[in-house]
């Protein structure tokens, strides 16, 4: 088409340039197809929620449940952890953001923020908002490093008692926030509440 | 080939006068097998065809554990241990295809190395090393999707780690991760396809194997001196070459049988000595191994990856600059696909004006010391990341990157290089001085 000498645009010229760019929308609209193809499936999306039964967690312990295909910690935490969990002040904190699914907004982390809201009878339908009747007994978190997704060890691991991280030396407190290691963020409580005394909700 | 003056296939029968007159392909094949290669090669040209060899190995082993692998989290793992216990010979194929991953990367690292040291990605040999650098991530890639399916605690949770990779990248990454996983988490969906890419990647290997090789054929061989063959007449030229059929081909089997050997040695006597024990667990999703570490080929580059963490003062100028776009997790990540971006870079790092290393006098002890910092990352890697790991893994990564962004620039202009021999030739004699009575060295091909 580009010739040395100089001519004026032609017919030949916009027929060129016309078809060039339909076809340009002709593979991109025939890739697209593909590359969605890619993405999440229906199944996949449908998100579910699932009941956990915890009438089994003593004092200490955590149970680890399967949820949306990522590992969920539901731990059951002792008043040292607790009080460990509360004696930080906030600015020695990595992620100031408490990472809670469950409130709206920025909010800070504290203890209170990250901790799971207690049933209690006034609190029937166990939606968040209401501070009434919380004693930070329960965290309820995701199991996945927020630096590259593996799975934390926990029960009073790495050096601040909560998790750590085996790939690559994250630090997590006892209520779940990052103190040391390469990980950016707390990890993030996901949607839940108490649906009745011993049944925690996920999702 | 291409600006040296060599024979030309001359089709004689009618036969071979019809196919030449419709399709070229015998003048093609005989001017790729018999280009005039530099005489002065040594046993570091040796690898690009242990790995062309390995590369045959993996895809015909590969295409063959195929016909017995089932890409499905519940029947993935018990498929593979179906190929170890079942399927005829199955165990030793596995083994091999196994084995045949670190072949594949102590060859490719040595061929790398070899033309780091020679200066094989100088002027005019750029285009070569680019695409060999392709091939290389491609191997990486490669070798990454084939160690997921097998669905061990290793494959399950290095998914994690490494799509995790694509999730640190600011604004887009979390998308980019569900979208290569096919789910928020990996499973199902992130198998099946990383069987399939798994699958399709070798063959855009060997695709671009061929264009190395054109490439290289074009500029000609670089060879230990870093002298160009003389391309005056085809009578200089063949003074400084020897048709690669069959000097270098009887050369080169020689020496991939003596590796195949040590291959072998350790196939049969020790084939999971590289292995981790933890990859023969079912992939649980509700615990991480202890201790999760790549294979051995990716610890370097792991050991880079790991080096960054928030306490480094870099990683905090890069946070604060960035306004806090660059955390330490991409960071990270930038570091560790930067190391090979760097290497990439080096044919326009390296302002050298001698191409091999062997006639530069400083150059050589950072060379060496470049392959000890290789080492060392290779060790720290595999490390925990705790107490002092991190910190030697550190100083590895900024050896790496100071190599290729400080020292080669600067040693082009502090350097006073010595001066290589005027011919291959000369180079040739010095090692084997021509009789007396035969001065003649043989130059034309056995036909």
């Amino acid at each position: 088409m580009a010739n040395a000498e100089d001519h004026q645009t032609t017919r030949r010229d916009f027929i060129y340039y016309a078809t060039t760019g339909a076809g340009a929308v002709i593979a991109g609209a025939a890739v697209w197809p593909l590359v969605n193809s890619m993405n999440p499936s229906a199944d996949v999306l449908a998100l579910a929620s699932i009941r956990v039964p915890v009438d089994s967690v003593e004092p200490g312990t955590q149970l680890t449940v399967l949820w949306q295909g990522k590992p969920v910690f539901i731990r059951r935490r002792t008043e040292t952890e607790i009080e460990a969990a509360r004696a930080v002040a906030i600015e020695d904190l990595v992620d100031t953001g408490a990472e809670n699914a469950n409130i709206a907004g920025e909010a800070e982390a504290t203890d209170e923020n990250r901790s799971l809201v207690n049933f209690s009878p006034t609190n029937p339908d166990g939606t968040m908002g209401d501070p009434v009747g919380t004693n930070g007994e329960w965290l309820v978190q995701m199991g996945v490093c927020t630096h590259l997704g593996c799975v934390p060890l926990g029960d009073g691991a790495g050096d601040f008692g909560g998790w750590f991280c085996p790939c690559h030396g994250s630090h997590y407190d006892t209520a779940g926030r990052i103190r040391k290691g390469p990980a950016p963020r707390n990890l993030p409580v996901p949607v839940a509440s108490f649906v009745d005394e011993t049944t925690i909700q996920l999702g | 080939m291409g600006g040296i003056p060599h024979d030309h296939y001359d089709p004689k029968t009618r036969g071979e006068k019809w196919l030449d007159g419709r399709l070229p392909i015998v003048g093609l094949l005989y001017t790729t097998v018999m280009a005039p290669t530099p005489k002065n090669l040594n046993w570091m040209w040796i690898w690009g065809i242990v790995l062309t060899f390995t590369l045959a190995m993996q895809i015909a082993t590969g295409v063959v554990l195929v016909m017995h692998y089932t890409p499905h989290v519940d029947m993935a793992f018990s498929s593979v241990e179906h190929i170890m216990r079942n399927v005829n010979g199955g165990h030793m194929i596995r083994y091999f295809h196994m084995n045949g991953a670190s072949l594949f990367f102590v060859a490719v690292y040595a061929h790398m190395f070899r033309g780091l040291y020679y200066g094989s990605y100088k002027a005019p040999r750029e285009v070569t090393w680019i695409i060999g650098m392709l091939i290389f991530i491609l191997m990486m890639a490669t070798g990454f999707l084939g160690y997921v399916l097998p669905w061990g605690q290793m494959s399950f949770h290095g998914t994690a780690v490494i799509t995790g990779l694509f999730g640190a990248i600011p604004l887009v990454g979390e998308t980019l991760q569900t979208w290569l996983l096919g789910a928020g988490a990996v499973g199902q969906p992130a198998l099946n396809r990383f069987f399939s890419l798994h699958y399709l990647l070798p063959f855009l290997i060997a695709g671009l194997v061929i264009v190395h090789i054109w490439a290289f054929h074009t500029t000609g061989n670089n060879n230990p001196t870093g002298v160009e063959v003389r391309r005056g007449s085809k009578d200089e030229a063949d003074k400084d070459t020897l048709p690669f059929w069959p000097y270098f081909v009887i050369k080169d089997l020689f020496a991939l049988a003596v590796i195949l050997a040590i291959f072998v040695a350790i196939v049969g006597f020790m084939p999971n000595f590289l292995g981790h024990p933890d990859n023969y667990i079912e992939a649980n999703a509700l615990a991480t191994p202890a201790h999760i570490v790549p294979e051995w080929y990716f610890l370097p580059f792991y050991a880079i990856l790991r080096a960054f963490d928030n306490t480094v003062w870099v990683v905090i100028f890069a946070e604060w600059i960035s306004f806090g776009i660059i955390d330490a997790k991409f960071f990270g990540v930038l570091a560790m696909f930067g190391a090979i971006v760097v290497m990439a870079l080096v044919p326009w790092l390296d302002t050298s004006s001698v191409r091999s290393g062997r006639y530069r006098p400083m150059f050589k002890w950072w060379f060496g010391v470049l392959v000890v910092d290789f080492v060392v990352l290779m060790w720290a890697g595999a490390m925990p990341a705790e107490g002092i790991y991190p910190i030697i893994a550190l100083i590895g990564a900024t050896y790496w990157f100071a190599y290729f962004l400080v020292i080669l620039p600067l040693l082009g202009v502090i350097e006073k290089p010595m001066t290589p021999p005027a011919t291959i030739e000369d180079d040739f004699n010095a090692h084997y001085a021509p009789k007396d009575d035969d001065t003649q060295p043989i130059v034309s091909p056995a036909e």
